[in-house]
């Protein structure tokens, strides 16, 4: 069964077509915020490597966050749309869960740490488990110093990946925690279309059309205040100009 | 050729099919209003979630109305600029995951060119020269489309856009967003020779527009009645806003028109559904023997349909948009291509 797999949720990028026999052919960019220009020629790129046409894709995985806002919509659109428009099926996966899928062999605590940026991090802590991990807490977001305390509580060694993890590095260490390296510090299409395909041989999947990103966060919700706020007699935060 | 058109550069969530950029076969807006209503005006990040949620179910009315299949569709057109970057990006993905999916070919389409040529799907071909005056929640421009199908901007907004304004006065007023509708309805049971407001018409010999000045006089006005105790009658001060407001833009427009021998004008944009607007313009344009093109409001305020007859002319021009293109959130306009013929076979 070739399965698509589409990764948006961090600066990374990846793309690529897997079978129950591995992978076909993949594609990965870490230059930022190119999600939008990257992902479609990347999908083209791994059809015309792999040597297949689009009629040949069975199923569409997608990771849904948590992770950049923008990355994770571009990710999901085109993923629920190329899933619409060719009647496939579609399994959504975390983030944080893919970046635990591949240290399930480690057997330590695995917390996924992933940077949310504005100084904070999104995390979730697994436990091996047979053939994968096991999410044992609930998705979470705040800064380093909450996660390290919820690390020094619990008695167990606790291994963290992800690039959240690299970026505070010395904050987490200091609770007596491992942090792994760079290269463990993204969730990766590999991973996904891996950790995706039981799911979809058991017919475990989604309609494109119920994939629902998992932001965490409430969005911001502040608009142009330099423009609005002379009217309203209101007072524009952040030192702003207002105008008359 | 059938043309599926998506637009999502601001709160609407919008997919069209259009047979040849002239017959409109579907055309579904999903909108996101409703939620921004409590900030009194879009948020970006309230926009392109809503956009997420919106496209497929879109989308899917889009092709039942249509009563079409993807199989029949045989291009397609997407906003890529002007607009919100997240909410832009949500659009072009999925236009480029159909483009992918179908082996279809693919146009990115400046939104506000998107507007102008809604003209084409009401009254055929566009025919340059055509003098447009743009006119929404995100956009005040005056726009020359001259023989050779380019565009020249010949003046645009200093500060506030038309909507934008309508929606501040609005809310001070104590109207709910947007204000444009409400301001317009209130307007009716107002006289708009109440209070002379300021027009920024100052002589200056140029099409740009400035709406700060006339914000402050109404607000000013509201405060110094306010303080005098006097009666204030909201529909009088309604009808005298939107008349400042109309005559700027019915003088430049008319100037503008003169100025370059324009024959046909149009306006476009969501505040070309004002009543008001479109009443004092083709009476200017009755006077000065000018034709007034005005589509229905369904196609001047933001629509795939406008999208994807833009993006017919293009792609029956020969013009592809590869996979790889960006959102560019200020776009400039550039031209149309000039020889496609609206409802001629590509
Ligand atoms: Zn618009």
């Amino acid at each position: 069964m070739l399965v698509l797999g589409i990764e948006t949720c961090t600066p990374h990028t990846s793309v690529c077509l897997g079978t129950e026999q591995g992978l076909l052919a993949s594609a990965a960019l870490g230059r930022g915020n190119a999600h939008g220009e990257f992902l479609a020629p990347a999908i083209a790129f791994c059809l015309a490597q792999a040597r297949q046409p689009i009629g040949a894709v069975a199923g569409v995985a997608v990771t849904v966050g948590p992770g950049l806002f923008t990355g994770m919509r571009v990710g999901i659109a085109t993923a629920a749309t190329l899933a619409h428009a060719r009647r496939l099926p579609v399994v959504g996966q975390t983030s944080l869960d893919l970046l635990a899928f591949p240290v399930r062999h480690v057997r330590r605590l695995v917390c996924s740490v992933l940077d949310a940026r504005r100084g904070e991090l999104f995390w979730a802590f697994y436990r091996p488990a047979p053939g994968g991990v096991q999410r044992v807490t609930e998705f979470r977001v705040g800064p380093p110093a909450k996660l390290a305390g919820e690390i020094e509580a619990v008695p167990d060694d606790v291994l963290c990946v992800g690039d959240g993890a690299c970026a505070y590095r010395s904050v987490l260490e200091s609770t007596g925690a491992e942090v792994g390296s760079p290269s463990m510090g993204t969730p990766t299409a590999e991973a996904l279309v891996e950790l995706s395909l039981p799911r979809f041989l058991r017919e475990d999947t989604q309609r494109p059309e119920d994939l629902r990103p998992l932001y965490i966060r409430q969005a911001d919700a502040r608009i142009s205040w330099r423009n609005r706020g002379a009217l309203l007699g209101g007072k524009a935060p952040d030192g702003a100009t207002m105008v008359r | 050729m059938l043309v599926l058109g998506i637009e999502t550069s601001c709160d609407e969530t919008a997919v069209a099919l259009v047979e040849d950029g002239a017959t409109v076969r579907a055309n579904v807006v999903g909108s996101s209003v409703e939620r921004h209503r409590p900030y009194g005006g879009v948020v970006p990040e309230i926009a392109a979630r809503a956009h997420l949620e919106l496209l497929l179910p879109v989308l899917d009315r889009a092709l039942v109305e249509a009563g079409c299949v993807y199989d029949d569709v045989e291009g397609v057109a997407v906003t890529v600029g002007p607009g919100l970057v997240g909410a832009l990006l949500v659009g072009v993905a999925a236009a480029k995951a159909l483009a992918l999916a179908h082996d279809l070919p693919l146009i990115g389409v400046n939104h506000l060119e998107g507007h102008v040529c809604a003209t084409q799907l009401e009254y055929g071909p566009l025919e340059p020269p055509l003098l447009a005056l743009i006119v929404s929640g995100g956009h005040t421009s005056l726009v020359l489309l001259d023989a050779t199908g380019a565009f020249t901007p010949l003046g645009a907004t200093i500060d506030d856009a038309a909507g934008e304004a309508y929606d501040k006065i609005g809310r001070f007023l104590g109207l709910p967003y947007p204000g444009g509708p409400e301001i317009d309805a209130l307007a009716r049971h107002g006289n708009p020779a109440a209070i002379a407001f300021p027009r920024a018409l100052a002589g200056d010999g140029t099409y740009d527009f400035s709406l700060s000045g006339l914000k402050t006089a109404v607000v000013r006005e509201l405060r110094r009645r306010e303080a005098a105790g006097e009666d204030i009658d909201l529909a009088d001060v309604a009808a005298s806003f939107q008349e400042a407001v109309v005559d700027v833009q019915v003088t430049k427009t008319m100037a503008a028109a003169q100025a370059h021998d324009v024959e046909r004008v149009t306006v476009v944009g969501g505040v070309a559904a004002n009543s008001r607007l479109r009443e004092r313009l083709s009476a200017a344009c009755a006077v000065a023997g000018r034709r007034l093109l005005v589509p229905a409001p369904a196609l001047c305020t933001d629509n795939g349909a406008m999208i994807a007859a833009a993006g017919w002319n293009r792609l029956a021009a020969g013009e592809r948009t590869p996979l790889d293109v960006e959102v560019d959130p200020n776009l400039a306009l550039s031209g149309v291509p000039t020889g496609a013929a609206p409802g001629a076979p590509a």
